[in-house]
């Protein structure tokens, strides 16, 4: 199927570009994937952009690979470092790979900013992670690493662990020296001074400020209160998850997903594990894709009812965070009584969940989904209709479709300017296609409408829920397969050929068989997704992490332009952003 | 020489102002928390209404700390101003016939000149900290000020052209009819209105507005010299309530109980609206919030004053 799809596109491309010479290569996840010499990379990229009929407008993601330790994929054009970018049609729902090969000695490539104007963050964190180069870059700056950092930790040559690197010790000289570091330059951002200095004030917008939930940090050029112009600084909640990912196994790297977007719960754990799945080849039963997607919805109500508080809280409303927290505590209630834990249940497993539905869940569920309408009806008198809340989101962080797509933006910020475009609808996992629900769409894009959507899509996830809850199978929660980890026990001491493997699996790791594959989930923020490579091993050759609160960031800049103060906080608080998810 | 009896009501004020004060941080906390489907602080002694001791005891050991880049004298001086421009006002309130420290026949006009000093309070503590919040703090705090403070004024000649005086006690006598809720109900409300902007209160905090400028004009402030921005925070709500009651809700008067009762009941259910109001709204933006005060409360609180001074010009009331 794949491969008929791929003539096409190949096709398409060389009607623009006659003389092209791509290299097919075959991944498990069935994108279709090409390889394309440097030198052609911005040709290529131009095609796809502008010159086809449905043009690839979205960049999807952009990361790299490190391949100096290697030892199975596409031996003929791989060379020291990939480069991999994924674009996507909406017009086709269809997506395009492009790798590109670099040698260590020469790891240059030239930048796509022109081409799509969020690759600029994804190109910096490419040069900070691995040291490539982006010729043509507007500003190409660490982005995730403090700047006076030595090396690329995404290289496989750079340690991943602080025992491996020495003794830590901060003497008042380099701790006045990574202070300075600190300080705003707008020089070294790239930026022409604008302006005479007594017309204007840069205010430090963070890295603790109470209104960008977590550790982020704005620099704005202010006039009065209004921002002339906003640079978003982030990096300060880099934990390194991608580069963990490499030392864990494949089983106990699960608990890291969860804290990626630490509010998304179990939601995290699912496209993390339909990759490895897809590499693997498990089927999963049709319980434990239920199971999962109730598991999910409750997440993603979870954090939508967090956002909807916070919203209100950010425009000064201080009541409806608590009514939520409220709604918040019961359902976390829910969640530990099926998974044992509350915020971080790690709960999903490779190949199903960790364990089956405790009696009586289906009664507390529906308890809750019974209370929740009334309330919820509240909360939209108290919050949605409340004409200050109006006057003060209404219009204020506006942006249509185009613009959207064009700066990566996913999820309910780009469905509230009116494009119909949900994952779970377009592209079904884990058996969504199976429920009934609508997906809530506004018209503005502006930060009422983000609101507005989310809380809508609250509805959907507990019409989703309830289905669930009526038609939950019956049957395994967990696949019958030799990857399955923890295996399924029943046969373990019955015979040797269960018992190895069994054993295998649980005490060194499964080994997941070589390849690629990235599976894409809709999180609770936009378009989450986990692009894995295996070498065969017991644990991840690369992982990456494709969140979306990393591109909605970058757009900042755009929504902010002439704003006042307040008006950032508001479209701030529009955006629901995690910088857990954010810098990974 | 000295009037004894006026120092003793003067120490008696004061000494009684200050708890209660703490009484109201610890009053709101709780209806806070009971509106908002928690507890509030219900620990420290019964009700946990020594709450509010806890947290000075603890404020009280906090080191005095000045920025080394703020303006020390004036850094020092801000928060006294603020809080002793609001006690100073106290003097006029007529809590009863028999409790008035100063029956001055000028009351309403150094009631509305203390809350303009008070501001100074905000605007300086903005200025000296040197800090760039702050300072925007202090900039919303100088435009609110201004436009609150005309309009708060013109509310109020209502209330005068129909006592005929500027002294409290008489207002309080001339609404023995009628309470002047009622004919001057626009007043009343630009008067709570600005009322809240003055005291700096959700939803008028843009001043210090912790979720946009991080605390605004008090980021650089902590120990005990927060905690006099925060007591003149809390003697403000009093003092607008008391002047509330006493201006439209006819101050001590009412049947059966004794006028004192009367007044604390009627001034404690306006402090508890106050709350409400804090608990239920959004915070509006600043320049919203100062094209209303122009556009639509000055014009209204014109129109009242001129309607008001027709009738009685007219003969009416």
């Amino acid at each position: 199927m794949s491969i008929a799809r791929s003539f096409s596109i190949r096709e398409e491309l060389s009607t623009v570009i006659p003389d092209l010479n791509l290299i097919d290569e075959q991944c498990v996840d069935g994108i279709d994937t090409f390889w394309v010499p440097r030198t052609r990379l911005l040709l290529v990229a131009e095609a796809l952009r502008f010159s086809l009929k449905k043009p690839f407008s979205f960049l999807y993601d952009l990361t790299a690979i490190d391949e100096t330790r290697r030892e199975s994929g596409a031996k003929q054009v791989m060379q020291d470092f990939t480069l991999v970018y994924l674009l996507r049609s909406y017009d086709r729902n269809k997506d395009v790979r492009l790798k590109v090969a670099l040698a260590e000695q020469d790891k240059k490539a030239p930048s796509v900013c022109k081409v799509w104007p969020n690759a600029n963050w994804y190109e910096r964190e490419v040069w900070d992670l691995f040291g490539i180069e982006f010729q043509g870059h507007p500003c190409l700056r660490r982005i995730m690493m403090p700047t006076s950092w030595q090396g690329h930790p995404l290289c496989k040559e750079h340690p991943a662990r602080a025992t491996e690197m020495g003794k830590y010790s901060l003497p008042d000289d380099i701790r006045d020296f990574e202070q300075e570091a600190l300080r705003f330059d707008p020089k070294a951002w790239g930026l022409e001074p604008t302006g005479r200095d007594e017309e204007f004030m840069w205010l430090n917008l963070g890295p603790n400020h109470p209104s960008v939930h977590g550790v982020f940090r704005i620099m704005l050029q202010l006039e009065g209160e209004q921002i002339v112009q906003a640079i978003p600084d982030i990096g300060y909640h880099h934990r390194g998850a991608e580069k963990m990912a490499e030392r864990q196994s494949w089983h106990s790297y699960i608990p890291y997903t969860d804290r990626i977007d630490y509010l998304g719960g179990v939601m995290n754990n699912l496209p993390y594990l339909m990759a490895v799945e897809k590499l693997a080849g498990i089927e999963v039963p049709e319980r434990a894709r239920v199971i999962r997607v109730m598991m999910c919805e409750i997440f993603r109500i979870l954090s939508h009812l967090l956002f909807y508080g916070t919203f209100a809280q950010d425009i000064g409303a201080l009541s409806p965070i608590f009514y939520m927290f409220v709604d918040r505590e019961k359902l976390f209630t829910i969640v530990e009584a099926i998974t044992g834990a509350r915020m971080h249940p790690s709960w999903f497993r490779i190949g199903g969940v960790s364990s089956d539905l405790p009696r009586g869940w289906d009664r507390l569920i529906l308890d809750w989904l019974d209370e929740m309408p009334k309330r919820l009806h509240d909360y939209d008198k108290m919050v949605m209709d409340n004409a200050l809340v109006k006057q003060r989101t209404v219009g204020i962080g506006r942006y249509d479709t185009a613009t959207a797509i064009e700066w990566g933006v996913t999820g309910p910020g780009l469905r509230a300017t009116g494009f119909d475009w949900d994952l779970r609808k377009q592209r079904p996992y884990s058996g969504y296609e199976n429920f009934d629900f609508d997906v809530p769409v506004a018209e503005n894009g502006d930060s009422y409408d983000r609101c507005k959507v989310r809380v809508e899509e609250i509805r959907q996830s507990m019409r989703i829920i309830r289905q669930c809850v009526d038609n939950m199978p019956s049957g395994p929660y967990k696949a019958e397969h030799s990857l399955t980890t923890p295996p399924v026990k029943d046969r373990t001491m019955q015979d040797i050929d269960t018992l190895i493997p069994h054993f295998l699996g649980v005490s060194w790791g499964p080994v997941i068989p070589p390849g690629e594959a990235m599976a894409e989930v809709e999180a609770t923020k936009g378009s989450n997704a986990y692009y894995l490579i295996s070498d065969g091993s017991t644990n991840s050759y690369r992982t990456h992490i494709r969140t979306p609160s990393f591109p909605h960031l970058q757009m900042i800049p755009v929504m902010a332009r002439g704003q006042m103060i307040s008006d950032l906080i508001a479209t701030l608080g529009s955006i629901d952003f995690v910088m857990a998810d954010v810098d990974r | 020489m000295w009037d004894m009896e006026l120092l003793l009501k003067i120490t008696l004020l004061v000494s009684t102002l200050l708890p209660t004060a703490a009484l109201l941080v610890w009053l709101e906390r709780r209806l806070l928390g009971f509106w908002q489907e928690r507890c509030g602080p219900n620990r420290v002694g019964p009700f946990g209404i020594l709450q509010s001791l806890a947290d000075l005891i603890k404020i009280l050991f906090k080191h005095d700390w000045i920025p080394p880049f703020a303006d020390k004298p004036l850094f020092v001086l801000a928060p006294l101003i603020g809080a002793l421009a609001v006690m100073m006002s106290f003097v006029v309130v007529p809590l009863s016939p028999g409790w008035m420290i100063s029956d001055s026949h000028i009351g309403l006009l150094f009631f509305l000149a203390m809350t303009s000093l008070a501001v100074y309070g905000v605007l300086l503590a903005g200025w000296s900290s040197n800090n760039k919040y702050a300072l925007l703090g202090g900039m919303r705090a100088a435009a609110q000020t201004i436009c609150y403070e005309v309009f708060m004024g013109v509310s109020l000649l209502g209330v005068v052209i129909l006592a005929g005086s500027f002294r409290l006690s008489d207002i309080v006598q001339a609404q023995q009819g009628l309470w002047f809720v009622i004919p001057q109900f626009v007043g009343f409300v630009i008067f709570i209105i600005a009322g809240i902007a003055e005291s700096h209160r959700l939803p008028f905090d843009l001043p210090e507005a912790e979720t946009e400028l991080t605390g605004g004009f008090h980021t650089e402030y902590s120990g005990i010299k927060f905690a006099l921005f925060f007591l003149g925070e809390y003697l403000g709500i009093m003092l607008i309530s008391m002047m509330a009651t006493t201006l439209f809700l006819g101050g001590w008067l009412g049947p059966w109980l004794p006028p004192l009762v009367w007044f604390l009941l009627k001034t404690l259910l306006l402090i508890c609206f106050f709350i409400l109001l804090r608990a239920s709204l959004p915070r509006p933006r600043y320049d919203q919030l100062l094209a209303f005060g122009w556009k639509w409360l000055l014009p209204l609180a014109l129109v009242n004053l001129l309607v008001t001074a027709a009738i009685k010009l007219t003969g009416g009331t």
